[in-house]
């Protein structure tokens, strides 16, 4: 998954989502564990600005 | 860096500060925690609010965050019937718009008051477990390792809470249960009246609603939330919201002075919020209202009960899972009846169409209450459009 830092409001709305605790939010940004991830699409959903996005060929 | 305190409450947010100052309150030495730099900030709130819960908080209103009182609620379907609760019959719900920023800051304060500690910049990443029993909590402060040892841990972690899981406790929550959420503060709009208004239908916005909560004759809130298992494209909040401002005379006049966002749970509270030596409160328990969204009023008064029983508990050197389960009892005995019916009327309402939302707020509308309560609300719904209430009508009357 990939975030784009210049829409993410920073609001915590994947973290909480994420169901596999694969999404941690920092000051500097969001971090995805992506060994936990199973790309359920969740995080792309909830974020209110779409800022998420699955990265292409991961 | 080590530390060594007797309650360690994670998350500097009022839920937390509350939990805090009873802890303090309670003769312990009590370090909340705040992973950001600043308490209050980013809001992430409606900040709506009725004012009931700040005596049973022993709170004062306070003009550092009350910015204003409002007559009532207004709630509009989509075809534009419109439900208007105002004067007596709303006299122990008369709601109240606030800075929340301003009002974390101050909970903040009162805490500190009661000689509670606080850090900032401080991010817990994993509890300490030993055998089973949360013994502190780990992670950074201003990018250093920081331990703290704590006899009981407190995680007021908020929506995006990711400690509880670790002893065993199940946060996790189903797309049905949560709400994707956008406001923004608007100004340079003519808002004379005082009237939070909330605008429901499925095409209006699937599955949540629309607020418009007035901050001043100038400034409001606009914001909406969007049930996230109705979402079908990515960024489809703004997109409503932004549609929604757009299309109205007076929004459409304003400029954001700021945009929040979050993710809401619209659930029933997790199944157990206490283990060895440690404590879940507010969103991160999903003590929010699963009809409103609101989870202020319903964390702070499970936080007081939490700091209550957690000082007596270090007090008492016993802080097992089944001391701490006093709190766990006495905050399902004040919320969990009405969360329950809440989560009813919110499935109920999920599987209404549109024309029976508008047929519902014209009969509301055209009923004379004395007093608007549930009972109150269900019954009117009752004589004129059965079918609608049937399913719930037993859990209310």
């Amino acid at each position: 998954m990939k975030v784009d830092m210049e829409l993410c409001l920073r609001c915590g709305a994947c973290v909480g989502t994420c169901n596999d605790t694969a999404i941690r939010l920092y000051e500097s940004g969001i971090v995805f564990h992506m060994d936990i991830c199973v790309r359920c699409g969740s995080c792309m959903l909830v974020c209110p600005v779409g800022a998420i996005s699955e990265e292409v060929g991961v | 860096m080590r530390m060594d305190v007797d309650v360690l409450v994670i998350g500097g947010g009022p839920v937390g500060c509350t939990v805090a100052r009873f802890a303090a309150l309670g003769g312990t030495h009590t370090l909340i925690v705040e992973k950001r730099s600043e308490i209050g900030s980013p809001v992430r709130c409606g900040e709506g609010i009725a004012p009931d819960i700040f005596d049973e908080i022993g709170i004062t209103k306070d003009s550092r965050w009350v910015r204003n009182t409002v007559d009532g609620a207004r709630f509009i379907s989509p075809a534009g019937h419109m439900w208007v609760i105002e004067g007596e019959a709303v006299s122990e719900e008369v709601g109240l718009v606030i800075d929340r920023d301003k009002f974390d800051k101050v909970m903040a304060l009162h805490a500190l008051d009661e000689g509670a500690k606080l850090m900032l910049r401080t991010h817990i990443e994993e509890l300490i477990v030993d055998g089973g029993k949360v013994t502190g909590a780990r992670g950074k402060y201003m990018g250093q390792d920081i331990e703290i040892a704590a006899k009981v841990v407190i995680a007021a972690d908020g929506y995006e809470s990711v400690l509880a899981g670790q002893v065993g406790i199940d946060t996790r929550l189903e797309s049905k249960d949560v709400e994707t959420c956008l406001q923004y503060t608007l100004g340079g709009v003519v808002n004379q009246d005082r009237y939070c208004d909330f605008y429901f239908g499925n095409s209006v916005v699937p599955g949540g609603y629309i607020w418009i909560f007035p901050k001043s004759a100038s400034e409001v809130n606009v914001g909406l939330g969007l049930l996230l298992s109705k979402v079908e494209k990515k960024g489809a909040v703004k997109e409503y919201l932004d549609g929604f401002i757009k299309d109205h005379p007076v929004l459409s006049k304003g400029s954001a002075i700021s945009m929040v966002a979050g993710g809401v749970s619209v659930s029933m509270p997790i199944k157990t919020t206490v283990a060895d030596g440690f404590i879940v409160v507010g969103d991160a328990a999903r003590m929010v209202d699963p009809l409103s969204g609101g989870g202020l009023a319903n964390g702070m008064l499970a936080a007081k009960i939490a700091g209550e029983v957690a000082a007596k508990a270090v007090k008492s050197g016993n802080v097992s899972a089944e001391t701490l389960a006093e709190y766990d009892t006495s905050w399902r005995k004040r919320l969990e009846e009405k969360m329950y019916r809440n989560y009813l009327t919110k499935e109920l309402l999920l599987k209404q169409s549109d024309e029976t939302v508008d047929k519902v707020i014209e009969t509301l509308g055209n009923t004379k209450m004395e007093n608007v309560g549930t009972f109150e609300i269900i019954q009117a719904i009752a004589e004129k459009h059965p079918d609608v209430v049937k399913e719930i009508e037993k859990f209310f009357i």
